[in-house]
């Protein structure tokens, strides 16, 4: 079997950021690395306050760590990367003319792969841009100077090492000293002792290090230069201001690093006084006599300076800003102080914007950009400063806690947020909404603790409303209206009914006006405003021409005829008559209307006419495409000495019901100038885009789609004062219009589903997947489809946390006891401030009902305490007449490492209402966690610890009927096909089971896969096969032997299965692989379902780090070899920025077999020309040919 | 080719002081799984997706859950054996 990847939605996880000015233009970009592959620049935009999207890539390797830097001199930032490739690589942001990157330098250091002494977990970048720093976890230190060649040209030296054996490094940064030396600090554990001393006493008595190596630029070589202990529980270094001024001789600020540690912040710097402060906490209501709680550490970290001074935010585990500052004179530091700031979601980085904005890269979900308001400097909120303790706070010991109260918001103002899908943890592909959607819908669990949500993702451009009002009727089109030429905005809308015609005028509120000239007794097929202030509108018996308020130029069809099909630019004007003739006015210089001499006739009736915008600078556009009925689409000329001769001619399937000529950017086909398009949808739902040749009026590069069962109806928009590039700009559901520049909204566009009228903004044109969002309580971990309603059963749990049920009990025994209680952090909202957090083994979890068509929870059932729910499935018992009925497993205080629990349950739920409510029938116990149940044939399958137990349902519990126990590890998933029963170990891969019950009830294991492979997730593709995702981002395919197969179905009682002599230590039989592929990013869910209507069925999955993909099996083997060369090919071209060998990353743990990544060949079409040219005359086509291939390939079975 | 069984010893250890984590024949079983442990921790902090999925299911936010990987590179088998005389 032949598989193509294709990504569907970009991982969108933040793993790293850097701010910086990678363009070279002013202002400043923000670098991120998404899902630890892929690199995108987001700029602010300061008209509309949200970030927007300038250029995505895909990296081809993972990217670990990213940093920008600036040469002397220069004005744009380069980018550095640390990657798994093994190589040190730095790349550049170009803008013109497209936003791309260009890799400038690579150089190999070390072996491939994320490994524990090669370096590339922390990089560090000289604040003046001299050289950097790459460090590996252990060992491992690499400096490269980096120089500049004699053009000017980066020309980094080759690296300096600074390696010391048996250490290990926690953080990483460079230290400013201004123009001296670079100086690193690297935090550093050595481990030889503790390796060493088996009375463990050594291990206690390690000690953490702060340790400056400084880079001596004159010598050429770095000395580790000073190390002195530190806090053993620092987890971060934060760099601080050093160096002269200049001019002034003024010192920027003391230089030296924060080190964060559990509680505490320490100032450190070379022989200087240290300065200690501690970190401030939240009151915890719920911590009980003689519960020591956990340390707080700081998780993220941003330094901004500021007229000559600077501040540090620092974010806490809680999501809580703190605000440090540094008083110093000269090198000398007086104080280290820390305030509250504000608290946002916990972030993996923090970027401060020079024009006032943070963007704060949250952990998991949604990330979010703010701008300041304030700086928090007069504020009524308490500092602590390390004057305040003895020494500066350097006595031993941890200093006294330091209390605050977190409040809502003040300092920062939330402007916008991008929406995230990470962590996907469970999701499922399916059409609920029946008849009325074509293709399916992804349902996704998406986030973690109390920013989790439930989403909806359909394929469409998200929409967002800004004003809705009903009409009388349904209009049968609907167009806006600028009153003259130079209007910015458009002042009409103009809706036609089958019997009238409604102005409405755009204002403040949007009225109904009389007085416009407007025919409004009948139908209206166009209008247009027309020449310098003229309007313009067609109905079926002619044409009024409004060129001022008393004025009305007026054209009537010849009796006996109506106009069927109308079309109109700036200066032009095209009818078609019922009597299949077309005619055609040019505005002349007077300001009115001329008809050409000649009406020319037509093969068939017109269906759609359409001309395009007039060119700048020209008086008409040259072409006009008619739709005729007898399925023919012609070009014909305007041009004055040819005008009305028929230019070209296209045969279609189906009569043309909408048709539209633009001239479009595609720099696929053209990088400066616009080009032709015509596009034309069908009334059988089919969308062709074909290319005009601009000289001759040839059509050549037809592609087509199947957007729907409706004919489409196709609008020209304009989008920041360009036509779109995109077909699925065309908004493709029936009945929908955009039209260009509405007041403040570029892009704004209308739409009327049935009698509303709705203006709409699109916020996020670059996505394809629409969202719908219903925030959770806990981590989502499964959920259920009911098979007969639209109701969905969800499992939510959070470890680390206490549940309702655990704070009353908490709160009424220290109420008991007399202790005073502060319950103002409890009454927080959970999904800004988190939760309270629990030791490990307490647990908080639910059982949800919900509705994923209106989008709303149903109800909710709270577990007991510390209970959390793991598995849920739908059985059907005979017990309870064959109706569904919902099992969840249950385990109380699990603990994950070692994995186990006190006791296990299975819950069993009558499902009532519809499917809408939950009765609780009765509860089994169990010994281990139940990880999984599956229905089977009137019994109920879990998997418990390392057995497969089968149920059946009795009056007050579940009755054990077998049980298999030898599965070597833990039972992750069950999956049920017929009377096959599939099942995945943990840690040791699919076993095909089948259940006897002839001569007693067992379980059989009858074949088994040859590699360990640590699985997440399975689903069948069909009888024999399997399709399985691991935790290392591995997709693959395992397929039985349909001999043996047979022979197991055969056979009734199980008796030759279990006479079998086991192979390799295992069953007697072996699966085989047919595909592997890594996808980069651990997977969490598989389904198998047909994307589109009327494609074949793909393996669509999703990852940890929210991204979509699918896995599309060929047709033929043609394509299979077509996009097999072609993937060589690419490979060749060393597209990735981090220089990581594709072959190599897609083999990641197993050697890739059989599967094309589409991805790698989709960025065929950013190669340079001459490029794609060589690789499309190694194939035997043109670009055009290989590009419309690899457009074929994913819009015949997805999106 | 007498030559180089002198050398190639002397080349190996060379090349074990380079890579850590290479095995030599008188590796004790707690050394090789001290080193399997570490490069496990390695590989779960050098792939943001491994570190995501972990912090996941610990409900912890992932600097948290990359620091204490890294702290308990330091002794990830508890205590080594004590040494035989032999």
């Amino acid at each position: 079997m032949h598989l193509l990847n294709l990504t569907l939605q970009a991982p969108t996880a933040i793993s790293a950021a850097a701010v910086g000015s990678f363009s070279g233009t002013k202002g400043q970009e923000i670098l991120c690395v998404r899902g630890g592959t892929r690199l995108e620049i987001l700029k602010l935009n300061a008209a509309t306050g949200q970030l927007d999207t300038i250029c995505t890539t895909e990296a081809f390797g993972v990217v670990r760590n990213v940093a920008g830097f600036r040469l002397a001199g220069m004005t744009k930032d380069y980018i550095l990367l640390s990657s798994d490739s093994g190589r040190m690589s730095i790349i550049e942001f170009v803008v013109s003319p497209t936003p791309h990157f260009e890799s400038l330098y690579q150089e190999v250091f070390g072996k491939s792969g994320s490994r524990r002494v090669v370096p590339g977990q922390f990089l560090a970048v000289d604040p003046k841009g001299r050289s950097c720093m790459f460090g590996a976890v252990e060992k491992s230190k690499l400096v490269y100077v980096l120089n500049r060649n004699s053009e000017g040209k980066l020309f980094p030296s080759s690296p300096l090492e600074a390696h010391k054996n048996h250490t290990l490094v926690t953080h990483l940064i460079a230290v400013d000293q201004g123009y001296d030396n670079p100086l690193y600090a690297a935090l550093e554990i050595d481990y030889s002792d503790a390796d060493e001393d088996p009375t463990g006493e050594a291990f206690v008595n390690t000690q953490k290090y702060l340790t400056f190596y400084e880079l001596d630029l004159g010598l050429n070589h770095v000395v580790r230069k000073w190390s002195e202990p530190t806090d053993g529980r620092a987890n971060l270094l934060v760099q601080v201001p050093g160096g002269q001024n200049a001019q002034s001789e003024k010192f920027d600020g003391p230089s030296g690093v924060l080190v964060c540690c559990e509680d505490h912040i320490i100032w450190k710097h070379m022989d200087a006084e240290a300065h200690r402060i501690p970190i401030p906490r939240r009151r915890n209501p719920l911590v009980q006599r003689g519960e020591s709680s956990r340390g707080n550490i700081i998780v993220a970290a941003v330094m901004h300076k500021i007229r000559g001074a600077f501040f540090f935010l620092l974010q806490n585990e809680d999501g809580d800003l703190f605000k440090v500052t540094i008083e110093h004179e000269g090198e000398e530091v007086r104080s280290l102080k820390i305030k509250y700031f504000d608290t946002v979601p916990v972030s993996v980085s923090l970027c401060i914007l020079k024009s006032g904005y943070l963007f704060a890269a949250s952990d998991f979900s949604d990330q979010k950009l703010y701008q300041f308001q304030n700086l928090g400097d007069d504020d009524d909120e308490p500092e602590w400063s390390s004057t305040q303790y003895p020494q500066n706070g350097n006595d031993d010991g941890p200093l006294p806690y330091a209390f605050f109260n977190p409040r809502p918001l003040q300092n920062l103002l939330l402007v916008d947020t991008l929406s995230s899908l990470d962590p996907v943890t469970d999701a499922t592909v399916v059409n609920l909404l029946g008849q009325s959607s074509d293709t399916p819908q992804i349902y996704a669990a998406c986030g973690k603790g109390p920013r989790s949500s439930f989403r909806t993702l359909r394929h469409g451009l998200d929409v967002s409303p800004l004003v809705a009002s009903p009409l009388p009727g349904v209009p049968t089109a609907v167009w806006t209206l600028k009153l003259s030429e130079e209007d910015e905005y458009d002042s009409y809308i103009v809706l036609s009914f089958p019997n009238g015609t409604l102005v409405l005028s755009i204002g403040q509120t949007i009225e109904e006006v009389n007085d416009t000239g407007f025919l409004s007794s009948g139908p209206t097929l166009a209008v247009q405003q027309l020449g310098d202030a003229g309007l313009l509108q067609v109905h079926p018996y002619g044409l009024r021409h409004i060129r001022a308020a008393d004025r009305v130029d007026e054209w009537q069809c010849p009796p006996g005829t109506t106009i069927v099909a109308a079309t109109t630019n700036k200066r032009q004007v095209v009818i078609a008559l019922s009597t299949a003739e077309l005619v055609y006015f040019e505005l002349d210089p007077e300001g009115s209307l001329s008809e050409y001499q000649d009406k020319k006739s037509l093969p068939g009736n017109a269906t759609a006419l359409s001309i395009a915008e007039v060119p700048e600078g020209r008086r008409r556009t040259s072409f006009l495409a008619v739709g005729c009925d007898n399925q023919t689409v012609h070009v014909i000329s305007l041009e004055p000495e040819s005008t009305l001769t028929t230019l070209s001619l296209q045969a279609l399937t189906a009569p043309p019901s909408a048709i539209c000529l633009a001239e479009i950017f595609d720099t696929s086909i053209d990088k400066n100038r616009p080009t032709m398009f015509l596009n034309i949808g069908l009334v059988n739902g089919v969308l062709l885009r074909t290319v005009v040749d601009p000289v001759d009026g040839s059509l050549s590069d037809t592609r087509l789609r199947f957007l729907g069962a409706k004919p489409p109806k196709l609008v020209r928009a304009t989008i920041h004062g360009r036509h779109a590039s995109d077909p699925a700009a065309h908004l493709r559901h029936a009945r929908v219009r955009l039209d260009p520049q509405r007041s403040d909204v570029p892009g704004g566009p209308h739409r009327h589903l049935g009698n509303t009228l709705r203006i709409f903004t699109i916020p996020k044109l670059g996505e394809k997947l629409k969202q719908d969002t219903l925030p959770l309580t806990y981590t989502p971990r499964k959920f259920i489809s009911n098979p007969y309603f639209n109701v969905f059963y969800m499992i939510e749990s959070d470890h680390r946390t206490y549940g309702p049920a655990s704070v009353k009990r908490i709160l009424g025994e220290k109420e008991a006891a007399g202790d005073r209680i502060d319950k103002t952090v409890l009454d927080l909202p959970p999904n800004e401030f988190g939760r309270i957090r629990a030791p490990a083994g307490k647990w908080a979890s639910l059982i949800r009902v919900l509705d994923p068509l209106s989008n709303e929870s149903l109800s909710v059932l709270e577990l007991d305490e510390n209970e959390a729910a793991f598995s849920m499935s739908i059985c059907y018992f005979e017990r309870m007449g064959g109706e569904p009925t919902l099992v969840v497993g249950t385990a109380v205080e699990a603990t994950l490492m070692p994995r186990g629990c006190k006791e296990g349950w299975l819950r069993v739920y009558a499902i009532k209402d519809q499917g809408r409510a939950l009765e609780f029938m009765h509860k089994t116990k169990t010994d281990d966690i139940p990880m999984c149940i599956a229905g089977f044939q009137g019994y109920m399958l879990a998997g418990i610890g390392r057995s497969l137990r089968l149920y059946e349902m009795g009056k007050k519990a579940l009755l054990r009927k077998c049980e298999n126990s030898s599965f070597p590890t833990c039972v992750a998933t069950i999956n049920v096909i017929g009377a096959r029963i599939i099942v995945g170990d943990m840690q040791e891969s699919t076993f095909y089971c089948v259940y006897r019950s002839i001569p007693t009830r067992q379980l059989l294991i009858f074949a088994d896969d040859s590699q360990s492979r640590w699985l997440t997730c399975v689903t069948n593709v069909d009888y024999d096969t399997v399709a399985c995702g691991d935790k290392f981002g591995n997709v693959f395919l395992n397929r039985l032997d349909t001999r043996v197969s047979e022979n197991v179905d055969d056979d009734p009682t199980g008796a030759g299965i279990l006479h079998e002599r086991g192979f390799l230590m295992g069953a007697a039989h072996k699966t085989q692989l047919i595909a592997h592929y890594n996808v980069g990013s651990v997977v969490t869910s598989l389904t198998k379902v047909s994307l589109v209507a009327g494609g074949r069925d793909v393996i669509v999955y999703t990852t940890i780090s929210g991204a979509v993909g699918a896995l599309i099996p060929f047709v033929s083997m043609d394509d299979v070899e077509f996009m097999t060369t072609l993937e060589m090919h690419m490979r060749a071209q060393n597209v990735s920025l981090v220089g990581r060998d594709h072959l190599a990353y897609r083999g990641y743990y197993v050697p890739v077999l059989d599967v094309v990544d589409g991805d790698l060949c989709e960025s065929f079409s950013s190669l340079p020309y001459p490029k794609q040219q060589g690789i499309a005359a190694d194939l035997d086509r043109s670009v055009g040919d290989v590009l419309k291939k690899l457009e074929q390939m994913r819009t015949s079975s997805a999106f | 080719m007498a030559e180089l069984r002198y050398t190639l010893n002397t080349q190996l250890e060379q090349l074990h002081t380079r890579y850590t984590g290479t095995g030599h024949p008188d590796m004790t079983k707690y050394e090789w799984l001290q080193h399997q442990h570490r490069d496990t921790a390695s590989a779960i902090i050098g792939h943001p997706s491994l570190l995501a999925y972990i912090s996941v299911a610990d409900n912890e936010c992932q600097a948290r859950e990359r620091f204490e990987v890294i702290e308990r590179m330091l002794q990830p088998c508890g205590k080594p054996p004590a040494k035989t005389d032999d």
